[in-house]
């Protein structure tokens, strides 16, 4: 825990970094962008999972562990998601979400 | 004092983080991100939880944002702002996102369950690395294996595609 700082602030920010993740994956239209926001989200619930660890059950070790495990999984979907958008970007010349209907009908 | 650096550091991940949905330069954004993951590693060091703030920054900051680097190098023509939706139909998400996280907050600051325990605990790497080895109960040596091979699949996965022939030309032949 930080000395001073109560549970409710860190959940606080970590609450806003999400929101400002969601509001940029609704509004942007570049693939890599929206990934971007992605990884915001990711991160805000990492520092919670080890936040909440520390603050209410320091002596178990589970959401510490399981935030290492969030970071291994956040690491080996963007560099999947990362080879689709290059693909996609070799297929139709743009990463626009607007612009690539390959699947569309 | 760890109350001050603590306003600096959320300072730093909010305003960056805002940056970087908003800024119209990819390349811009993508520096904004990297501030935001060192600043959030700045966190766990304050957490006493080191290995986290190392993993943090090494796989993060100095693994994940080097992908999205060349990623954006590759992709994007550097300096050109990209494409954006009207300011009109930002107002909506704007809205809903805020409205949502103000919601939030209020749950959090009126949920009154919270049992308080006011001790510092440093969380060790050896302690954590005992955890992940152990077969005993609360071990987690099954997750553990399931990752690595997890990687590798897709190591291989991302080498695949990324190496997959044009479908373009092949129709045009």
């Amino acid at each position: 825990m930080i000395e001073g700082v109560s549970l409710f602030e860190i959940m606080s920010l970590t609450t806003i970094l999400f929101f400002i993740g969601i509001y940029g994956f609704l509004t942007r239209t570049n693939l890599i962008a929206m990934l971007m926001s992605l990884e915001l989200m990711v991160n805000a619930e990492a520092i919670n999972f080890v936040a909440i660890n520390k603050y209410l059950s320091p002596h178990v070790l589970q959401g510490q562990v399981f935030s290492l495990f969030i970071i291994a999984l956040a690491a080996a979907e963007t560099a999947l998601a990362l080879a689709i958008i290059l693909h996609l970007y070799r297929l139709t010349e743009t990463i626009d979400v607007k612009e690539v209907e390959e699947l569309k009908y | 004092m760890e109350k001050i650096m603590f306003y600096i550091l959320s300072a730093v991940i909010v305003v960056f983080a805002a940056l970087s949905v908003t800024s119209r330069k990819l390349y811009r954004a993508t520096m904004y991100l990297l501030y935001v993951l060192i600043a959030v590693s700045g966190l766990y060091f304050m957490m006493e939880y080191d290995f986290m703030g190392a993993v943090q920054l090494s796989v993060y900051a100095g693994g994940i944002m080097v992908l999205f680097i060349y990623a954006v190098m590759m992709t994007d023509k550097i300096g050109q702002p990209m494409r954006s939706i009207s300011a009109k139909r930002k107002i909506l998400p704007f809205i809903v996102t805020m409205g949502t996280a103000a919601l939030a907050i209020y749950a959090i600051y009126s949920y009154q369950g919270i049992s308080k325990v006011n001790e510092a605990t440093v969380t060790k790497v050896s302690q954590i690395g005992e955890k992940l080895l152990t077969y005993e109960a609360g071990g987690y040596v099954l997750p553990f294996e399931v990752i690595s091979i997890l990687l590798l699949a897709v190591m291989i996965a991302a080498i695949v595609i990324a190496k997959a022939k044009k479908l373009v030309n092949q129709e045009k032949n």
